[in-house]
């Protein structure tokens, strides 16, 4: 059993697999959550939980037994968050962590009780770093509840007590309780208005490697994700919509397929998609293969890869619609001044998140109520998108929340998944209908990451010093399509700019005398999204690769050139030395192997990596061993910062080897897996990964560490091979040695 | 109709036999911890073993299923979550998401039935599944830790 509870809703369902199968073997998961004082208050049933404890304040329920349950608002999907936070409430609460499980609450709940678990939103590497001082204050909230329950009990002042390991003592008296027995008085005090966080030198589990509580359930199977929901009376969906993006649906021929085994019904889902509802998804999905479509391909039906090449490579030379990210001293003057010049212009493609589990979402509806189970990076703007869709206010509606088959940023911004499948039970009230995407709806109806280009220039002087640096990034805004309303005044969209900042989370990692960055926004139809990282994986190619060019040029090591610059950006430098220390930087590497740099500041994070890779006479590549280091300020779980790291060379890596989406007739052709390869364990280099926090801030974890895989590996191809790729994905290139 | 042995038990299944066993397994039977990524055969997620070999169950029609074979998936690996490699996924935490993880545990299962120690080599080229949030270095020492203890002798 994994220490945590899944929570499908406030009654418990049967998990029936029988009403398809002529022998079924009904089973039952006994998924439930206790129903809350809230809910309740919202006149959802007068079932009686089954184990309706009051809580100690939002963040913690204690059992009689001493079972602690850690509330957590932020989604698990892999990432880690879930222990993570548990460890910060546990941490000032002094429980017994071996008994803490956790829960999620819904965002139904968060609403009805004003926010009270704040942010729902699991994106942007926040999860623990936007969070940290709030949980950790409900943890030592709910710790001074509870010793003043115990203090009362005992008639003594609250001071005299203290607490560890889920004990209460008493010293003076030498009496003793346990946080399971005073709980529940403990659950009818005013929390103190006033509560000390302790200084991190007394954490004790903060900063541990403790194991994770959702392992166990992930290795035998019982791990129970959106895709492998089963309600009773439940019913399946598979889908499809327009190929081309901006599409509508036209007509479709239902009668063609209604015979079909299991089909229930067909049915058009917004204006753009149909569904077949059956008894299962298989048949669901085989009689959607046979329906008759007719799509209104729209105005983008003739677009293709040629035509956004096009678009992107006017916008490196045009004065339209130009955004300045970050300017300094004259880079015009410095470029003609400089005794030698270097130009380079990089691309960067599409790419699908491709979440291992396909989107999917089960709903189910009336006249007055709609419930959603669905993996989701954000419950609050699910809940919006199925109140929206269900037609209901938001009261009406919840949203139960199931761990992510990865999410990557897909199932962060983007409900469309939700919206679809209570649009379809919508047409089936009361009958709860799970849809899920085929892999090749996934691959062809993402949010992709978005298409840039950039030209840099750059200035040297005769001894090589960098005196000027212009960047023209060409291509598509996120923030136009999914987040308009965070733009500048001017129409600008600042996280173009990430890793190019003059300071904050994404600061630029090197003072250049003479800087002009710039973006020349071009924004296809092919709709991007947020893609873990967002734009600091093409922005940090653009600018530590161009780095290397220019560290070359100038006849410098590429180390040395990066340190000259660096004088300013101490914490950059740190994480860049480590990893030239441990790898060895100026020793050859012998075998072949060659070695490349790569160092960014993201997500408020400082990473960097050295990776060594060697090339064959046919052009295979090889990479052998990554060396990476991260300061993230403060680091909660070591371990999982390892894992973080080494997932983000598969992530990075991945996109960097084969990662592209080619448009053809305004549709992406990639489909599966087949023609969007990822990486395998057979190309995993030995990654070493060097956890170094130099305290006094909170950076990320699961996004900064991809920025560096790309450039670093890039590099090393060309210190191998002396050939600079700059177009991607690298199974395109010719990497045999110029 | 399909007779089937899954996981030690018989079962009778009302189904056409062109489905994949893979939503034989999820759907009629209800064994949900295989999974569906991309049912071309290509990811690994689907994986189950047919007489202890390793099979990817989502291009395998049910009907190609013979009379006597004995299908395992995870959820029937070890009664009690004690097999040596999900011992050592516990104490390694290889999962990150866990959605590919069954069909990965389920190949290193196989791999093991019939090599009871893997080169790295061998484990390349048979435990090639997709894992999207990218366990693979955990996922070797994973082997490499079971296969310690089963010569240890121990369960782990
Ligand atoms: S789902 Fe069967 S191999 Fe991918
Ligand atoms: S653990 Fe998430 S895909 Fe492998």
């Amino acid at each position: 059993m994994s220490r945590e509870r899944i929570d499908v809703g406030r009654r418990e369902f049967l998990i029936s697999t029988c009403k398809v199968a002529g022998l079924g073997t009904a089973f039952s998961l006994g998924l439930h959550l206790p129903l809350t004082a809230t809910a309740r208050s919202r006149g959802w049933g007068d079932e009686q939980p089954s184990d309706g404890l009051p809580e100690v304040n939002a963040w913690v329920v204690i059992e009689p037994d001493d079972t602690v349950i850690i509330r957590i608002a932020r989604s698990e999907m892999g990432q880690g968050t879930l222990t993570g936070l548990a460890q910060m409430v546990a941490e000032e609460l002094e429980c017994d962590w071996d008994k803490v499980i956790t829960e999620y609450p819904t965002p139904g709940e968060n609403i009805a009780r004003d926010e009270v678990w704040r942010s729902f939103s699991t994106g942007g590497s926040q999860g623990i770093r936007g969070s940290h001082s709030y949980v950790r204050k409900g943890g030592a909230v709910a710790r001074e509840m509870l010793l003043q329950a115990a203090a009362d009990e005992w008639d003594v002042p609250k001071g005299e007590c203290r607490a560890a390991n889920s004990v209460i003592i008493h010293a003076p008296s030498g009496r003793t309780t346990t946080y399971g027995k005073v709980a529940a008085a403990a659950a009818e005090l005013f929390p103190p208005l006033h509560v000390e966080l302790k200084d991190p030198k007394d954490w004790k589990l903060i900063g541990k490697p403790v194991a994770r509580l959702d392992t166990a359930d992930k290795t035998n199977g019982k791990q129970v994700f959106g895709a492998d929901l089963q309600l009773e009376g439940m019913l399946n969906a598979a889908i499809r919509a327009c190929p081309v993006f901006g599409g509508k649906l036209e007509s479709y021929d239902a009668a063609k397929i209604e015979g079909m085994p299991g089909v229930r019904k067909v049915v058009q889902v917004g204006d753009d998609a149909v569904a077949v509802i059956a008894d299962t998804w298989w048949q669901a999905h085989t009689a959607l293969q046979k329906l008759p479509i007719v799509w209104d391909k729209g105005p983008n039906a003739t677009v293709g890869s040629a035509d956004i090449d096009r678009m992107l490579e006017a916008g490196l030379s045009s004065d339209d619609k130009v955004f300045v990210g970050n300017s300094n001293g004259d880079v015009q003057s410095a470029l003609k001044s400089a005794a030698q010049t270097v130009e380079a212009t990089y691309s960067y493609p599409y790419q699908n998140h491709a979440t291992m589990e396909p989107m999917n979402a089960t709903a189910v509806w009336s006249e007055d109520k709609c419930e959603v189970w669905c993996p989701t990076q954000n419950g609050t703007a699910a809940l919006e998108a199925a109140a929206e869709a269900a037609d209901l206010p938001i009261s009406k509606c919840d949203v139960y929340k199931i761990h992510l088959g990865g999410g990557f940023g897909r199932r962060g911004a983007f409900h469309d998944y939700v919206t679809q499948a209570v649009l379809i039970a919508r047409q089936m009230p009361g009958t709860p209908i799970k849809l899920l995407w085929s892999r090749e709806e996934d691959m062809t109806h993402g949010h992709y990451h978005p298409v840039t280009k950039c030209r840099l220039t750059g200035a040297l002087d005769e001894d090589g010093n960098l005196t000027g640096l212009h960047a023209r990034i060409s291509g598509q805004s996120i923030l136009a399509a999914v987040r308009p309303q965070w733009m500048g005044e001017d129409g600008s969209d600042p996280i173009t700019f990430q890793g190019f900042h003059k300071d904050g989370d994404h600061a630029i990692s090197y003072t250049v005398p003479n800087l002009l960055v710039e973006h020349a926004m071009r924004n296809p139809h092919v709709p991007p999204g947020f893609w873990r990282g967002v734009n600091i994986n093409q922005n940090a190619i653009y600018m530590e690769c161009f780095v290397d060019e220019l560290a070359h040029a100038a006849g410098k090591d590429p180390l040395e050139f990066r340190r000259r610059l660096m004088a300013d950006h101490p914490k950059s430098l740190a994480v860049l030395n480590a990893v030239a220390e441990r790898a060895g930087w100026g020793k050859p590497a012998g075998g072949g192997i060659h070695r490349g740099l790569a160092v960014v500041k993201t997500f408020a994070s400082y990473v960097a990596a050295c990776a060594e890779v060697s090339v064959s006479q046919e052009g295979k590549l090889s990479i052998h061993r990554i060396v990476a280091a991260t300061d993230p300020g403060y680091a909660v779980n070591p371990q999982q910062i390892e894992a973080q790291v080494e997932g983000s060379f598969v992530y990075g890596l991945s996109a960097l080897l084969y990662g592209g989406c080619t448009v053809k007739d305004g549709t992406v052709q990639e489909t599966n897996f087949h023609d969007y390869p990822s990486m395998r364990i057979d190309e995993m280099p030995e990654v070493e990964t060097i956890v170094m926090p130099s305290g006094g801030f909170w950076g990320g974890i699961g996004e900064p560490t991809i920025a560096v895989a790309a450039p670093a590996v890039l590099n090393a191809i060309y210190a191998a091979t002396g050939k600079r790729i700059r177009e991607f994905p690298l199974r395109n290139a010719d990497l045999r040695p110029a | 109709m399909a007779k089937l042995k899954v996981n030690g038990q018989e079962h009778e299944v009302e189904v056409d036999g062109s489905t994949p066993l893979l939503w034989v397994l999820r759907e009629q039977l209800g064994l949900t911890g295989t999974k569906y990524a991309c049912g071309i055969g290509i990811c690994g997620s689907c994986t189950v073993h047919v007489d202890g070999k390793a099979v990817r169950s989502c291009t395998l029609p049910v009907s190609s299923i013979e009379a006597g074979q004995s299908i395992t998936t995870i959820e029937g690996l070890s009664p009690d979550n004690s097999h040596p490699l999900q011992a050592a996924w516990k104490a390694l935490d290889v999962p990150q998401c866990g959605y590919c993880q069954p069909g990965i545990i389920m190949a290193a299962a196989a791999l093991l039935n019939e090599n009871p120690d893997p080169s790295d080599a061998d484990i390349d080229a048979r435990v090639d599944n997709i894992c999207r949030c990218g366990t693979f270095n955990r996922v070797r020492r994973g082997i490499h830790q079971a296969v310690k203890h089963m010569k240890g002798g121990r369960s782990a």
